[in-house]
């Protein structure tokens, strides 16, 4: 019996609890973040390929999607969170974090440029589309490893 | 006794002659030397070559961006379970490059993977795929690389240790697993899967990297391109068969526009090794780049490579 309330509480206590604690890691929280900037580069992806209407409310605010992520997100590879959670940081973060944060910092000053420039139609959405998404693979070329 | 010991010694020597003729080099076959020294190269052809071969990758100086991409003058540092290989300057320099080589030389680089003073180059130089291509292709592309800017800085030396420094051992790699055998069998649209199998298995040399090795460095058998350990440390190749979990779930046109934009169906970006290659791939024709993604959702199913 008592074996039992002990396996029923640790089942519950795994369902209910697992999920909350992770949500607050970092590894989590930065792979939210990403998703997020996936999902705004998409949206201006789907117009410049013609898939979508040109929209420039949705492009502005994919923009600062971006550029917020951009500028919070290095908060988020603090020591301790080289591993776990399926984390596809690349140990180089940790031992050139000056090199890490240089990207970063490349990517907030082109999306900022981009949220300034506020592209009007679809030419100039495109004009700032590329060099912007350039700054994607340049960053996980070094400090992101594929691990399954 | 004495008949034993001189049976045995006998045996010695014909091992040791016959491991001697097996590891010689073997350049390429003179006939197909003079047909090739035939054809007049065609550039700009060479060009789409060049890409898909991937060259700028690893001969291009390493952090190379742009136009410094057409600068082949080495220096980018493979590490391998044997060593670390460093590129050399294959630019049009005449003593740092190749720019005093001949047509032949050229084809038995990288057909053979015989250099010019006859010996055998280690297999880092992906000569094992690249002797899957054409005569034509060989042409064109050496005449491409000839157009390209020249540098003089000097090739540096591989860092391999014993054995892997003794590269007349290279003979006895090359007798194992040295072929210009089809890779798989695709079945599909025969020219379209022709043709994204010429450049994936040949010029393309994608298996070099995704598909799993044996300890004296020849791909697992039955595991084309199903993934492996990153030889450069953590993490992993991705298996780009239909049985792994990296692109199984992708389009035949997902794949093809990841090869042209670097993008994943969900807007995640290219990384790693693979964002040189994929600017080499954005250099392809479209053509070119949904052969490539029709062969790889041609490919038989394959567990993960590194597992």
């Amino acid at each position: 019996m008592r074996f039992r309330t002990f396996v029923a509480a640790a089942i519950i206590g795994a369902a209910g609890f697992a999920p909350a604690i992770a949500a607050d890691e970092p590894q989590v929280v930065r792979q939210e973040m990403m998703k997020k900037v996936g999902g705004a580069t998409g949206a201006m992806a789907k117009m410049v390929k013609g898939e979508a209407d040109f929209d420039a409310a949705a492009t502005l605010a994919a923009l600062s999607t971006i550029s917020e992520v951009a500028g919070s997100i290095g908060a988020y590879f603090p020591q301790g969170s080289e591993t776990g959670f399926e984390t596809e940081a690349a140990p180089a973060i940790w031992t050139d974090m000056d090199g890490f944060t240089a990207k970063l910092a490349g990517l907030k000053a082109d999306a900022d440029a981009a949220v300034a420039a506020a592209p009007a139609d679809l030419d100039a959405l495109k004009a700032v589309f590329g060099p912007l998404t350039k700054n994607c693979g340049a960053c996980h070329e070094t400090y992101r490893l594929k691990k399954s | 006794m004495k008949r034993l010991a001189l049976g045995v010694g006998l045996a010695a020597i014909a091992g040791a002659a016959a491991a001697y003729g097996l590891t010689a080099p073997t350049p390429v076959a003179a006939g197909r030397l003079a047909a090739i020294a035939a054809l007049e190269g065609d550039a700009a052809a060479g060009e789409t070559l060049f890409w898909a071969g991937g060259c700028a990758s690893c001969h291009a100086a390493p952090g190379a961006k742009d136009e410094a991409r057409l600068v082949l003058a080495g220096g980018v540092r493979l590490k391998s379970d044997f060593g670390t290989f460093v590129a050399p300057n294959i630019s049009p320099d005449p003593q740092a490059g190749i720019g005093g080589w001949s047509i032949e030389q050229f084809a038995n680089a990288m057909l053979a993977g015989v250099s010019p003073d006859g010996r055998h180059y280690y297999p880092a130089f992906p000569y094992g795929s690249y002797v899957r291509m054409t005569d034509r292709d060989i042409a064109d592309l050496f005449a491409f690389l000839k157009t390209l800017p020249a540098s003089d800085v000097a090739s540096l030396p591989h860092e391999v240790g014993f054995p892997f420094n003794i590269r007349r051992a290279l003979g006895g790699w090359k007798w194992l697993f040295f072929t210009d055998e089809p890779r798989v069998a695709p079945a599909g649209d025969e020219a379209q899967l022709g043709r994204g199998q010429y450049l994936v298995e040949g010029p393309g040399h994608c298996g070099e990297c995704h598909t799993p090795r044996n300890p004296i460095g020849g791909f697992v058998t039955d595991a084309w391109l199903s993934g492996a350990q990153n030889p450069e440390g953590e993490g992993v190749i991705p298996n780009l068969t239909p049985g792994g979990k990296a692109i199984a779930g992708w389009s035949a046109a997902d794949i093809a526009y990841y090869l042209e934009s670097g993008f994943t169906p969900d807007f995640d970006s290219v990384g790693g090794s693979m964002v040189s290659v994929q600017k080499n791939m954005a250099e392809l024709t479209s053509g070119d780049r949904e052969a490539i993604a029709a062969y790889l959702k041609a490919l038989p199913a394959r567990g993960d490579g590194w597992k």
